[in-house]
């Protein structure tokens, strides 16, 4: 590195901060942040929306329903994404939006022979009171239980339909993403976990060999989500404090609308507006 | 090295572990090769059907199941032209003062690699959280190429650091004092002597950087983001290849066929830059042989 | 550049004091009081909240040394084989080859571990879960064998032609060049190497929380499952409320610290004994 190439460097990368200081935006900026489950589906409303509405441009930021929440309160995004229920003292403060439903379901491998499981006979097998597949018709096999990480919101609504604390589980894996879970199935089929219904369908779909429970007697469908008889269930909420910018305000109006019906349901969630 | 491999005398414990050495580099060799193989091919088999001119130009389309790849590829480039743009400065700057200005093992010194050395060691998800904060919040970059690539900096700078410094202190001891001997004040030593003849571990360590960096995911989510506009300016968000991946193989139903794909290219890209990188070192150092 | 090392000597005690304000309000309420002491980990448990970081900090640093532990014979010999014994044109390919490898993200480690290696562990002690300890050491190990065998490569070529030639001048054959000169000559710069790759595979987050299992226990087998530091920041951060961030920073922090120790140590140790990797 000589100092000549060094200069150079340094010019370019000057010149180049420069110019982007110099351009100034025309139109309204929306950023939203959070959950990592909704942020693609709202990168795609977005895309159209910024079509349809030229000079309004959507910023997309992903990163878990907390920073969502954490960005909304605290002014660095316009609105936030959260897959789940706000708690009281959040509540208080931001107003949640919900945008579409999901729901979660319990997957196991495409070769398990087990295709239904009761609330007790969950409750079991997550509390480690049952470990052999035998029991519930399966393989002689030990059961490899997959839990989610603590916070997530599909943790928090299959403990809740549970009935379980987190430090009831006996878990033999933790883990963080729906498609981890999955994939963890498919490497060890003597697992059993649970995810969100839309992940689970379009994977399942698509090849991937899980096999989606039916859980307290009801198939884990999406349409069994939108005519609310499936038992587990979360919120895909957008968030929003007292000072939402009024292009913020439109773009929420948007997202409340059943005008993004389509995309949802492409993305395998449940309208509910 | 045909120096050592035409010995004069062997002596039977030697001849053994000669061979031992042999076999079992052999097979080391063969291990990591294998191993390399693997993953290609399995990255090769899923990945490579989609493939193509349009895949790398168009737009990312529904959540990046459909489409292409064009504005992260080209995010992805700014993002490593920042990162390099203060990263190899920073590092060369400051393994020559460790090599050539302080002394060594004095406390300045050892503080100075203490520092850079447990930089390497802070996890790289905390570097995308500070970055978020210092170069998005305090500096106001907000979720930006720079930002991003400013944050990957401070990360690979302990990488190049060591790399150029190991390179500096294996150079013979006897080039400084023959510097001085033909009059070259220090500052000219560096910059004609010390520097060239230090490039090929410079460049190792800017090739090992270029991995790094272009691989880095956890540092880049927090900071310069997930948008996958066309970046106009570097104060853009703009999306890197590998959080494309990470977003694809893990929070994108049925994304994985895709994240392959993507994966491919990057290892593409990283052949380009790495080439690039060596053939300008010795290009430039075949240059300096020919005009001195 | 006096002033260029400052920068990248005091970038971490920027980073530091970073995540000391964000665990500070986790330290101020005084919830650091079983950290050291608690093995369990469940801080959004309603019924018993528990904060213990013992073994995630221990499973940090099986997972780190076993993982150097495989990477380390492989990546010397490795790089012993293409300097002394293959032929030119194959060292240059298997740097290429390397330099390539380093550039995998880790999430492709990650899911190739979770889908290669995992299944062959199951296989091998069947009735696991698969994703354990050795899993991650495996693809930690593999992540980090480029970077020691092209540190150790370049510490190989370092050596001087000249001591090589006077051990060929003494009539030392090649093994014994390799082990009685070139090695002592090249511990320095592969000493760099380890050092490189220890703190890599110590700050890894994306690959280690794909196929480690991720159960805060300390392991009683390899095949158990291990919750390292850096997979439960990436686990929870996002979802985290506030107070439970605080500690999350908190686990961060002593993680960098602890490091802080042994690198230092390490660094120290090397600086006291070895001057460099032997030029003169």
């Amino acid at each position: 590195m000589s100092k000549l190439q060094f200069l150079r460097n340094l010019a370019a990368l000057v010149s180049l901060t420069v110019a982007s200081c110099g351009k100034k935006e025309t139109g309204a900026v929306v950023v939203l942040t959070g959950s990592s489950t909704i942020a693609p589906v709202i990168s795609d409303v977005a895309k159209r929306y910024e079509a349809a509405n030229p000079g309004v441009r959507i910023e997309v930021q992903s990163g878990g329903s907390s920073r969502g929440i954490a960005d909304a309160l605290s002014g660095t995004a316009d609105l936030g994404m959260a897959s789940r229920a706000l708690s009281a003292d959040e509540a208080a403060k931001l107003t949640a939006h919900r945008i579409a439903a999901d729901g979660v379901c319990v997957v196991v491998h495409r070769d398990n022979p087990v295709s239904e499981l009761s609330r007790e006979q969950l409750i079991s097998i997550y509390t480690k009171k049952a470990t052999n597949w035998k029991d519930f018709g399966g393989p002689d096999a030990t059961i490899v239980v997959a839990n989610k990480a603590e916070g997530r919101s599909t943790l928090e609504v299959f403990l809740h339909y549970l009935g379980l604390d987190n430090a009831d589980v006996k878990a033999d894996v933790v883990v963080g993403e729906n498609l981890h879970v999955i994939n963890s199935v498919v490497a060890n089929p003597n697992t059993i976990g649970y995810v969100s219904i839309g992940t689970a369908a379009s994977e399942a779909k698509g090849g991937t060999p899980i096999k989606l429970v039916s859980t307290g007697g009801v198939a884990a469908t999406t349409e069994n989500v939108a005519n609310g008889t499936f038992p587990i269930t979360r919120p895909l909420n957008i968030v929003e404090d007292a000072l939402t910018s009024p292009a913020a305000k439109a773009f929420l109006d948007h997202l409340t609308s059943p005008a993004i019906n389509d995309i949802i349901q492409k993305h395998f969630f449940v309208p509910v507006n | 090295m045909p120096s050592v491999s035409k010995p004069a005398a062997r002596r039977a414990s030697f001849r053994w572990l000669d061979r031992s050495f042999a076999v079992a580099g052999g097979m080391a060799a063969l291990v990591s090769f294998g191993l390399f193989a693997w993953l290609i091919r399995d990255l090769v088999r899923l990945g490579m059907p989609r493939i193509s001119w349009e895949f790398l130009t168009a737009e990312v389309a529904d959540a990046g199941r459909s489409g292409g790849i064009g504005p992260v590829l080209v995010s992805s480039v700014l993002i490593l032209v920042c990162c390099l743009g203060l990263a190899i400065p920073l590092g060369t700057g400051c393994a020559l003062w460790l090599a050539e200005y302080a002394r060594r093992g004095s406390v300045p010194a050892r503080l100075v690699t203490g520092g850079v050395d447990l930089l390497a060691s802070v996890p790289s998800i905390v570097f995308g959280l500070f970055g978020m904060v210092f170069f998005g919040q305090t500096l106001r970059m907000g979720f930006s190429i720079l930002s991003g690539g400013l944050t990957l900096a401070c990360m690979i700078l302990p990488m190049l650091v060591r790399t150029t410094l190991s390179a500096l202190e294996a150079l013979p001891a006897d080039l400084r004092p023959a510097a001085a001997g033909l009059g070259m004040t220090r500052s000219t030593t560096i910059a004609k002597v010390l520097l060239p003849a230090a490039l090929p571990g410079i460049v190792i360590g800017v090739t090992l950087g270029i991995g790094r960096a272009l691989s880095e995911t956890a540092a880049l989510i927090f900071t310069s983001g997930y948008s996958t506009r066309w970046p106009e300016t570097l104060s853009d968000s703009g999306r890197a290849l590998s959080v494309h991946i990470y977003d694809l193989a893990l929070n994108v139903a049925n994304g994985g066929p895709m994240a392959s794909s993507s994966a491919l290219v990057l290892l593409a890209l990283i052949l380009v830059v790495n080439s690039a990188a060596v053939t300008l070192s010795e290009r430039w150092l075949l240059k300096r042989h020919q005009t001195s | 550049m006096g002033l260029l090392a400052l920068v990248a000597g005091g970038m971490v005690l920027l980073i530091i004091g970073y995540l000391l304000t964000n665990a500070w309000p986790a330290i101020q309420a005084g919830r650091l009081g079983g950290f050291f002491t608690d093995t369990k980990w469940q801080p959004g448990s309603q019924r018993d909240p528990r904060f213990g970081v013992v073994s995630m900090l221990t499973a940090s640093f099986l997972v780190t040394f076993l993982a150097v532990a495989l990477a380390l014979p492989v990546g010397l010999a490795c790089a012993i084989f293409h300097r002394f014994y293959a032929p030119p044109v194959l060292e240059r390919w298997n740097r290429r080859m390397l330099e390539l490898l380093i550039g995998v993200p880790a999430v492709v480690f990650g899911f190739w571990g979770l889908m290669v290696v995992v299944p062959l562990l199951i296989r091998l002690a069947p009735g696991t879960p698969g994703q354990s300890l050795l899993a991650g050491s495996i693809v930690l190990g593999f992540m980090i064998l480029p970077i020691i065998t092209l540190t150790s490569q370049a510490a190989l070529q370092a050596v001087p032609a000249a001591q090589l030639q006077a051990a060929a001048g003494l009539g030392m054959g090649r093994a014994r060049t390799i082990w009685c000169v070139v090695l002592p000559a090249a511990k320095g710069g592969i000493g760099t190497g380890v050092l490189l790759a220890l703190a890599r595979a110590i700050g890894e987050t994306m690959a280690v929380v794909l196929v480690c299992g991720n159960i805060p226990q300390i392991p009683k087998s390899l095949f158990d499952p291990v919750r390292p530091i850096t997979s439960t920041i990436a686990l929870e951060m996002g979802y985290a409320t506030a107070s439970h961030k605080a500690l999350l920073f908190c686990a961060g922090l002593i993680l960098v610290l602890c490091t802080a120790l042994l690198v230092g140590w390490i660094s120290f140790r090397r600086a006291d004994s070895d001057p460099g990797t032997g030029g003169a």
